[in-house]
């Protein structure tokens, strides 16, 4: 079985937010960069139980510049076999599907896995339209997934519950909360993960349907009314007459 | 030309998060001297007047059982034919999970610059299209621009009121061709939380963490929630120790809420949960730590004893629903 694993960089999610150049861009000063939480976490980690107990290989690929690859060794570190970075900055999804969609082409993988979302633009759409530009099925925020020869069985979040769907290969997914354990790379893995191969190759022309122009912060709320314990009661008249949500 | 709008039952009802869509289009529509257009795919017996009361002028109906309305593939094959035949170039979605799954694959499929979870109405400016979401979970907004002709947009939920005050329109019944529908994906089993009301379209939330305790605590939780007509939530350690459904987990990993009013006890407000639920429009914090961070992030904080103000909040409740009769 051949596993292909998405994977993106993303802020630590406890770095402070803030923009330069006129707010149009992201200031990385004094951010620390890690492998985007639902890519590792679960991507990855069930992509590596897949391999282990069923045979097979797990590549990953990710589309960023020479900073990405500290983030592609860690997914060696856990046990990716090998990795693709293509070297292109992933400013708009459509331009990152169309580059992974075109190496995967050539890959005949049986699997393909994102994560839920990047957790710094939070698009979740990446897997769809690489599941459309490889005209392959496509299961969203999967929670469970298990193979027995080459049908894939898929749980999956839809609105108001669960669904349970069987596929047969090739497929794509992306990977929510409940498909794997963390994983802690080991001190072997991480040695070992110095001589896995790391093919880097360049772009192909694809077009870039959107663009970020500015950012804004957020503003956070500017007084919180504290309103004491005894008096809990009053808090309902409040909602009621001043924040008009009840 | 008109922009399309996808849209959706549950419960015998037009979901309202398509109904803000819907309203979202017609906006679009008025500013560009276009029209919306509503999709719908085996209604069943639901009445489809609120479509037009929307906004939508035009109400197409996909009555088709053959139809597996579980695959995104075959509803972006459906979505881009109808696109095709009525000229199409915006099609507006509301972000709920179908939309995860089918929008980005139709944009890809009509080439269209996608914006998902778009917070404002588009800035429209003779060829320009920009319009905002949110990023870093919250944290900041972005201006997207989109390059494309064709465009496809989907509608954080909750972001925008809804209105019904138009006319309804009669629906049309629209055929698909049936090699459009060809799935290779078999639905083994459907399980649907019955009853609750759905976490993303609440617009009353009441949410519990660590601080209750145990699961045996959540009885006056989930009263607080009853009396208001609120659904429950919960954090992230509450739902991993499976004193509460994995489906109520709000934040960075769990889903993203925005209701009106955000109720949250015994939670410390930690920047991963808040990132599921700081869109929300009025936060309640009630802890018992007055150091607790999430007092920074709330309109109305009450310092005290979630076994003592929990149940004075019900009584409160109770008194004032019955002020209202
Ligand atoms: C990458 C990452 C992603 C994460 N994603 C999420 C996520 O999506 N959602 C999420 O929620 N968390 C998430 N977390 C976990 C998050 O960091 C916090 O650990 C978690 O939110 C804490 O949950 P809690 O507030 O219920 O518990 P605690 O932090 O233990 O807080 C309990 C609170 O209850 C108060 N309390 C105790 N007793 C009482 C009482 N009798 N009355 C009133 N108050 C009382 C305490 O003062 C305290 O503030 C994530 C963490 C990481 C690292
Ligand atoms: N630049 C990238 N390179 C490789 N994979 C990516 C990249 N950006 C996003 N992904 C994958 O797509 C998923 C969803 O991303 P997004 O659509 O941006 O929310 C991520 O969890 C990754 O698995």
């Amino acid at each position: 079985m051949k596993i292909l694993v998405c994977i993106s960089k993303a802020p630590d999610t406890t770095a402070k937010i803030a923009f330069k150049d006129n707010n149009t861009a992201f200031d990385e000063n004094n951010v620390q960069y890690i492998v985007n939480p639902y890519d590792e976490w679960y991507a990855l980690v069930r992509a590596l139980e897949l391999k282990e107990t069923l045979g097979g290989t797990v590549t990953t690929i990710s589309v960023g510049g020479a900073d990405m690859e500290a983030i592609i060794r860690k997914a060696f570190a856990i046990g990716a076999d090998d990795g693709v970075r293509i070297d292109g900055e992933p400013t708009d999804t459509y331009f990152v599907a169309a580059q992974i969609a075109a190496y995967a082409k050539q890959g005949a993988f049986d699997i393909i896995l994102a994560g839920k979302e990047t957790i710094n633009y939070n698009g979740s759409s990446l897997g769809g339209m690489l599941a459309e530009l490889l005209d392959m099925p496509y299961i969203s925020m999967a929670t469970k997934l298990d193979v027995a020869g080459s049908t894939a069985t898929v749980e999956c979040d839809i609105d108001g519950g669960t669904e349970v769907i069987e596929c047969d290969f090739p497929l794509v997914l992306s990977a929510a909360k409940g498909m794997a354990e963390v994983r802690i790379p080991n001190m072997r893995g991480i040695m070992a993960a110095r001589t896995k191969v790391l093919n880097v190759i360049p772009v192909i022309a694809a077009d870039k349907l959107t663009e970020v122009k500015s950012y804004t912060l957020s503003q956070g709320r500017t007084t919180c009314k504290m309103i004491d314990a005894e008096n809990a009661a009053s808090l309902i008249e409040m909602l009621h007459n001043e924040a008009k949500v009840i | 030309m008109s922009i399309l709008v996808y849209t959706e039952v549950s419960k015998g009802k037009i979901k309202k998060a398509s109904l803000e869509a819907v309203n979202y289009a017609a906006h679009i529509a008025s500013k560009t001297g276009t029209s919306a257009t509503a999709i719908i795919i085996n209604a069943g017996e639901t009445s489809l007047d609120d479509l037009g009361k929307a906004g939508a002028s035009k109400v197409l109906h996909i009555n088709n059982s053959a139809i597996n309305t579980s695959d995104s593939q075959v509803l972006t094959r459906i979505l881009n034919h109808v696109a095709d035949t009525e000229g199409a170039q915006m099609v507006i979605f509301s972000n709920d999970l179908t939309a995860k799954a089918v929008a980005p694959r139709l944009a890809a499929r009509m080439k269209a610059g996608f914006v998902p979870g778009a917070v404002d109405y588009p800035n429209i400016d003779g060829g320009s299209f920009s319009v905002n979401k949110n990023v870093f979970s919250g944290k900041a907004v972005a201006t997207y621009q989109v390059n494309s002709a064709k465009k496809v947009i989907s509608l954080l939920p909750n972001s925008f009121q809804v209105t019904t005050d138009g006319a309804a329109v009669a629906a049309a019944s629209f055929d698909v061709p049936a090699d459009l529908l060809v799935s290779r994906i078999k639905v083994k089993e459907v399980k649907r939380e019955s009853n609750e009301l759905s976490l993303p379209e609440a617009e009353l939330v009441v949410s519990a963490g660590r601080g209750m305790k145990g699961p045996e605590n959540w009885g006056m939780i989930e009263d607080l929630a009853k009396q208001l007509g609120a659904a429950t939530a919960c954090s992230r350690p509450v739902s991993d120790i499976g004193w509460r459904p994995h489906h109520e987990h709000v934040g960075q990993t769990g889903i993203a809420i925005r209701p009106n009013l955000y109720i949250a006890v015994g939670i410390s407000g930690a920047i991963q949960h808040l990132a599921g639920v700081n869109g929300s429009k009025t936060i309640v914090v009630i802890n018992k730590d007055p150091e607790a961070p999430f007092f920074k992030a709330a309109d109305y904080g009450i310092v005290g004893d979630a076994f003592e103000v929990v149940p004075k909040l019900i009584e409160a409740v109770k008194k004032f629903k019955a002020s209202q009769n």
